[in-house]
């Protein structure tokens, strides 16, 4: 009973596909929630600092003078945190992993456009509070 | 007498996953005394607790384990809850319920693989993690997230299941239990696991229940807790008993965790059922004052958050008190007198999660 057993197994693994996948040669399987990486869209993003606020982990870094968005991708927990509370929704969260990195360079900074005309008075006054606390 | 010799084993070994160091004393092969010690992956993060919000820290204390890692979460979330006098929507509490028992199915399905690897049984390791590989897909397609769900929030869950997947994901159970029955079949019934196991590392009622077993590790030994019987998040509303056996040796703690993952589906299929329509959460104003014991069931057992606020937005003291802890009194109990091949067998059939009982 326990032989014929092991050779129905042994059959049934031989003609099956193999239930492993060839990452990363061939793309992992997402889903439409799963969490990869956050991206930015740099027209959108009017530098409010809400998301630096958020993140548990400190992975961001908005420098409002030199209108930087900085991003530590070796920190970033991706909790989706920062794209939930984005004002503009500028930041989205992309379904696959960041490729693997050679070197310790996590860092990954990008120039936003900014405030608009309109509200970068009341953004610049919204920047200054974090410096009082 | 022989002459007694100390074996040093882990925090680095081949069989183990954690980094537990055991000193065993030894006579001949047979283990006389034990000497545990834990403290190499120690990371600080009930102290982070002072430094991040208290709405912030769920991802954190999700993070404290990479293996029970949504019911820590839920286990915070819900003491925060308490103290805050938040109540929570009816379909948040059924959500995180069904969710509790994915982390729970796939957590035991981990543990049989690496058991099955402990034992040398690689094949039966492939497929338990195999079928591990469908718990994990669903949680993704529910969550975006394989073992970080990152999914409960103060007030309530991020992510809604629309009916159409939870009926897909019951049907998936159903079709999954099949496989899952020839996988137990052969750690319950089969001749040369059965003699790997059978009476080795006997573990008594009153010892399990003196030295303070939780989990499979105390109702392997006949003593019948079980945490969701008290009835946190909509356990109240489910129909379920605690496994149980009675030998207390390796078989036994081995047979509790493959039988209770058909108990795991079976509330996931009563959840289904039962859930009612409605919002996922509720909006949060204010910050925590006062304290908490929140207690809720892991794979491996009770687990303890111990959570005071003071008003402030950041909490005062967060103590976290994991099953392994509580578990390794009894493993002490447990390798005395077993021989020194038995010994990977042993510790693993307690499940030590070493990364969650240092924190």
């Amino acid at each position: 009973m326990t032989f014929f057993e092991m050779t129905g197994t042994v059959i049934r693994s031989l003609l099956k596909k193999p239930a492993t996948l060839m990452y990363p040669v061939k793309p992992g399987k997402k889903t439409r929630l799963s969490r990869g990486h956050v991206v930015i869209d740099k027209e959108n993003c009017i530098l409010c600092r809400s998301c630096q606020r958020k993140c548990p982990t400190g992975a961001l870094c908005i420098d409002v003078k030199e209108k930087t968005w900085q991003i530590d991708r070796l920190r970033c927990v991706v909790c989706n945190a920062c794209v939930e509370v984005c004002p503009t929704h500028c930041l989205t969260m992309d379904t696959q992993y960041t490729p693997p990195m050679t070197t310790r360079a996590g860092i990954w900074k990008t120039p936003v456009a900014g405030p608009k005309k309109k509200v970068a008075a009341a953004a610049a006054g919204e920047s200054a509070q974090p410096v009082k606390e | 007498m022989s002459k007694q010799i100390i074996v040093p084993f882990g925090p680095q070994h081949p069989v183990l996953p954690e980094p537990l160091h055991l000193d065993l004393v030894l006579e001949d092969e047979t283990v006389v005394d034990v000497i545990p010690s834990i403290g190499y992956v120690h990371r600080g993060l009930e102290k982070l607790v002072e430094k991040r919000e208290f709405t912030e820290y769920v991802f954190i204390a999700e993070r404290i384990c990479g293996i029970c890692s949504y019911i820590h979460s839920n286990t915070y979330v819900s003491g925060v809850e308490q103290i805050m006098k938040i109540e929570v929507p009816e379909r948040a509490q059924y959500l995180r319920t069904i969710w509790s028992e994915y982390s729970r199915l796939h957590s035991h399905l981990l543990w049989l693989g690496l058991f099955a690897d402990g034992m040398g049984f690689e094949s039966l390791f492939m497929n338990a993690w195999r079928l591990r590989e469908h718990i994990l897909d669903d949680m993704e397609a529910t969550t975006g997230g394989r073992v970080i769900q990152g999914v409960c929030k103060v007030g309530g869950v991020r992510r809604d299941i629309s009916p159409e997947k939870l009926d897909e994901m019951v049907k998936g159970l159903r079709t999954m239990e099949k496989e899952l029955k020839g996988l137990t079949n052969v750690f319950l019934n089969d001749k040369s696991v059965a003699s790997r196991l059978k009476g080795v590392g006997v573990l008594a009622k009153e010892d399990a229940y003196q030295l303070g077993a939780v989990g499979p590790t105390a109702r392997g030994s006949g003593v019948g807790i079980d945490l969701r019987q008290t009835g946190y998040a909509a356990y109240d509303k489910i129909n379920f008993s605690p496994v149980v056996e009675t030998s207390g040796d390796c078989w036994a703690r081995c047979a509790v965790r493959a039988k209770e993952m058909f108990s795991s589906v079976d509330i996931i299929e009563q959840c289904v059922k039962k859930i009612p329509d409605g919002p996922v959460d509720v909006k949060v104003t204010g910050t925590p004052n006062g304290e908490y014991f929140s207690r809720a069931e892991q794979p491996r057992g009770e687990v303890v958050h111990y959570i005071k606020g003071n008003g402030t937005k950041n909490l005062v003291r967060h103590r976290v008190r994991t099953p392994t802890f509580t578990n390794l009194p009894p493993l002490v109990k447990l390798l005395k007198g077993v021989e020194l091949a038995d010994v990977p067998v042993v510790v693993l059939t307690i499940d030590p999660c070493i990364g969650c009982a240092e924190r």
